[in-house]
């Protein structure tokens, strides 16, 4: 395909004026929650890794986590493996076939993004 | 690795206003994204200003009216202007769809119409879409039989001739593949929602003898899986088909051939 560019040609416009909607953002959201909950991982296994260390650093590692900023951390990371949980079902279904009309899409959307603030601030107010 | 933003030559300036027509009451701004190869400058974005009094109803008419009575130099395509032959697709208002079927009235604000969506640009509205039809090419859209050809036609029975429905209304006009973020980053390999469509219309067809060839071609995890169910070639597709349901039929091929 050496020759699709022929003459030098610029490439058409396409993130920069595509309009945003609810299938891609909530596509590039589960990607991004993905990478997100990878790195909240790292955060829980150095908070068990100070645990193993000693006392003090477990006490300055907790300190940290039990901050505001590390609360707001915390509180996010719990709402993007909700997310990430009930897309992941979503996309269980399209697997087997099901959910592909228009309706049935933009539907089982807006009720993943509902389910994940719902059963995010259940689990803030319960535990 | 995708690139996100535009490469230098493709960054886009701001362009020639047109003069508003004289006297005219009902005046829609089209914003349109300009490109000439004879000059080499930077893509530009003209505005043009339509009387809607004295235009047809749907975005083509004005792109003809303003490539008539404005401004002659304006090039796209177009040719049925009945949403048949797929010509005059385009990213028209952040969307992509038929400048002929879409209406001027479904649009609030200025019309911002550009190319399809991450395209080596010829001219203006015109993209190459060499390497589209090259992929299409590459999934034999065509029927493959073994056994001798019979004395009439193929024939088929109505249940498997409606499996087609939904698949063959197809008129190949790029507005899913260009809509597929997936096809913009990876669009080299990966065939895109238009082309394996078209895979599956004959994957599905009763009549067709090569089934497993096919699959063989297409289990492979740029061509096929990069598809990851991001649905705007389905929320795009101006006839209202729906590929990313035949790519997910093409997966489950590919498993339940394996049990």
């Amino acid at each position: 395909m050496s020759d699709v560019n022929r003459g030098d040609r610029p490439l058409s416009p396409h993130l920069q004026v595509y309009r945003p909607q609810i299938t891609s953002v909530l596509s590039i959201l589960h990607r991004a929650t993905g990478v997100g909950l990878t790195l909240a991982a790292c955060l829980i296994v150095w908070w068990l890794f100070a645990a193993a260390t000693s006392a003090e650093y477990f006490a300055f590692a907790d300190d940290i986590l039990t901050s505001l900023i590390g609360q707001l951390i915390l509180i996010g990371s719990l709402w993007a493996l909700m997310y990430h949980s009930f897309n992941g079902i979503r996309h269980l279904f399209w697997d087997a076939g099901y959910g592909f009309e228009l309706n049935s899409v933009t539907s089982s959307g807006w009720m993943v993004v509902i389910a994940s603030f719902v059963a995010t601030a259940l689990i803030v107010l319960i535990a | 690795m995708a690139k996100f933003a535009l490469p230098k030559n493709s960054r886009m300036v701001t362009g020639k206003t047109w003069p508003k027509p004289e006297g005219a009451k009902n005046v829609r701004a089209f914003k349109i994204y300009r490109w000439d190869p004879d000059t080499k400058a930077n893509p530009r974005i003209d505005t043009y200003h339509v009387d809607l009094d004295k235009c047809g109803p749907m975005v083509l008419d004005a792109l003809i009216k303003i490539k008539n009575e404005i401004d002659p130099t304006l090039t796209f395509r177009r040719s049925c202007r009945e949403g048949i032959c797929g010509s005059c697709a385009m990213n028209i208002d952040g969307t992509n769809g038929l400048a002929c079927t879409t209406g001027i009235d479904e649009i609030s604000g200025a019309v911002r119409i550009y190319p399809l969506p991450h395209m080596p640009v010829v001219k203006d509205l015109v993209p190459d879409l060499t390497h589209f039809y090259a992929q299409h090419a590459a999934v034999q859209p065509w029927l493959e039989t073994k056994t001798p050809a019979p004395q009439g036609e193929w024939r088929q029975s109505i249940e498997d001739r409606k499996k087609l429905d939904g698949l063959y209304e197809c008129i190949m006009c790029a507005s899913c593949s260009t809509s597929c973020p997936s096809y913009w980053w990876n669009g080299d390999r990966y065939l895109g929602p238009a082309a394996l469509l078209q895979a599956y219309r004959w994957l599905i067809d009763s009549r067709d003898e090569a089934t497993g060839e096919r699959l063989d071609d297409l289990e492979d995890p740029f061509r096929l899986y990069r598809c990851h169910t991001i649905m705007n070639c389905a929320k795009t597709c101006p006839k209202g088909l729906n590929p990313a349901k035949a790519i997910a039929e093409i997966k489950k091929m590919m498993i339940e051939r394996r049990v």
